[in-house]
């Protein structure tokens, strides 16, 4: 009865029901290409565990040029279960990247974006880029020789690019060097800038799925098409995801502690065999093989140019490809889906083995 | 609104007793004040992003480094300003200093002794040892410095 006047007395003031009905009422459909539904949630899932290991080492962290490096090495080697925080974070943030890139390419095969989900797929996209930059400024935090050089390549990249780039890269870099300027920036732009406009999208994005329903492939029957509780049961097959997901972190961070490295030097020469991550050696390789001149143009330009050109296209995929019906063009779209995926695979082959 | 006064017939007093005209006015000095204000709020924080150009020090000449700190065949980053420079002492036992800024994408350079060349370890980058792009992405030479011996001290100068 206590319990009844409790909810009555919520209700009147947040509409609880409202809500608890609507999540009551949705479901999933069943069919062949149910399993990629998984990947939103459970990249939602470790972005999570980003949040709270990021929160953690937070209390220990210093974000300068001459702390950067020894607080890190104080977290991994002082502070209780320091490594394990600090390593999760680190293979989390992997992890993330590698879902993401799932979850990106089901729903670009799967067509999910098609009307009325075009917005979905834009906020969706955002929050890639989003991403992306968490990874390239997280990189930098423990202020190590690879991610100094890192962040060089990666602002010079940035730099590259005609009228914009130059204000660009010293707004990225603090100055016209990377320096402690650069890490004090990162550093903001990784714990306050991204996770803020990351919640943002990520409210639109996920309420977006919620109005639209699970989209249903179109090359999958809708007649007596089998549905799903969202809750419990899917909730409850994704929260065995979840924590098959915790378990492999913790495997992870046990069996292969993230490096810390050597700290950055500015008046070193670059490592041998330095590497960015692996979400961006397809682009490294790619760069590593153009050559010095395109067509009377700095090859690197180009090829950076090119790269942008792709990522914006990505925005606007949904607005091209925009007819269910028009067989040629779900042909021409997946086989340009296939070329890109190859691409970046081979890519990658190719920038680990050599 | 404006639709509705459009339409009337008589149009010099709008539905809220006030002449089209001066409405307009006043929007207009709303609007203005409303940019100008916002403009006011996000000038200094865009001029406070872009980072001050800190005066760069205008040595044209540095200490590289003592002469046995560079045997035959081998290189050494010295500091020339807020930039690394890189000298190097070839087979032949000439000295030669260039900018150790790799003119791809700012990676920092060494000396290679099996190949004899200056190397980019970030995209495979060499340059002979007059600092002339040779293989990889580089797009430019090296910039390349003057190098004089005093005493047991090499000075390299920009050219």
């Amino acid at each position: 009865m206590r319990l009844k006047a409790m909810q009555d007395w919520l209700d009147e003031r947040l509409s609880i029901k409202t809500l608890s009905g609507a999540a009551r009422k949705k479901e999933v459909p069943v069919h062949r290409h149910s399993i990629w539904y998984y990947f939103g949630g459970m990249t939602l899932f470790l972005f999570v565990v980003q949040v709270v290991t990021g929160i953690l080492l937070l209390l220990y962290y210093r974000p300068s040029a001459e702390n950067a490096f020894e607080s890190v090495q104080f977290i991994v080697t002082e502070v209780q279960f320091g490594w394990l925080i600090r390593s999760v974070h680190s293979w989390s943030a992997n992890l993330m990247i590698a879902t993401l890139f799932i979850h990106l390419f089901s729903v670009f095969f799967l067509r999910a974006y098609y009307r009325p989900r075009e917005m979905t797929w834009v906020s969706g996209v955002v929050l890639f880029f989003i991403v992306i930059c968490f990874g390239f400024s997280g990189y930098l935090l423990p202020w190590n020789k690879l991610a100094f050089f890192a962040t060089k390549v990666g602002t010079e990249i940035a730099g590259v690019i005609p009228v914009i780039g130059r204000p660009m890269l010293r707004f990225l870099r603090g100055g016209d060097d990377v320096t402690g300027a650069t890490l004090t920036r990162f550093f903001g732009f990784h714990v306050a800038v991204l996770p803020a406009t990351a919640t943002v999208f990520l409210a639109i994005h996920v309420l977006l799925v919620q109005l639209h329903g699970m989209s249903v492939p179109p090359s999958v029957q809708k007649q007596n098409l089998r549905k799903m509780k969202f809750i419990p049961n899917f909730l409850l097959r994704d929260l065995i995801g979840w924590i098959l997901a915790i378990g492999v972190l913790a495997a992870l961070a046990a069996l292969f502690p993230w490096e810390l490295g050597e700290k950055a030097d500015p008046f070193a020469p670059a490592p041998a065999g330095i590497k960015p991550e692996w979400y961006f050696l397809f682009m490294f390789q790619t760069l590593k093989l153009l050559p010095a001149k395109i067509l009377g143009m700095d090859g690197e330009v180009l090829g950076i140019m090119a790269f942008n050109f792709v990522a914006l296209l990505l925005f606007i995929v949904p607005f091209v490809d925009r007819e269910p019906g028009n067989q040629r063009r779900r042909l021409v779209f997946n086989i340009i889906g296939v070329v890109a995926l190859a691409y970046i695979v081979v890519m990658t082959i190719v920038g680990y083995v050599t | 609104m404006s639709n509705m006064l459009h339409d009337s017939p008589a149009p010099s007093i709008g539905p809220s007793g006030v002449e089209p005209g001066r409405r307009r006015f006043l929007d207009y000095l709303l609007g203005t004040s409303a940019a100008a204000t916002f403009g006011a709020i996000i000038y200094p924080i865009i001029r406070f992003m872009s980072p001050p150009h800190v005066i760069e020090s205008t040595e044209s000449s540095v200490v590289a480094a003592k002469l046995n700190e560079v045997p035959v065949n081998s290189g050494k980053i010295f500091k020339f300003g807020s930039k690394p420079g890189i000298l190097v002492r070839t087979e032949a036992g000439e000295l030669k200093a260039f900018s150790a800024v790799c003119t791809h994408l700012d990676c920092i350079v060494q000396y290679q002794a099996e190949t004899k060349n200056i190397w980019c370890a970030c995209h495979n980058g060499h340059y002979n040892l007059n600092g002339k792009n040779i293989g990889g992405p580089p797009p430019r030479p090296l910039e390349e410095f003057k190098v004089n011996t005093r005493g047991d001290e090499i000075v390299v100068s920009k050219a």
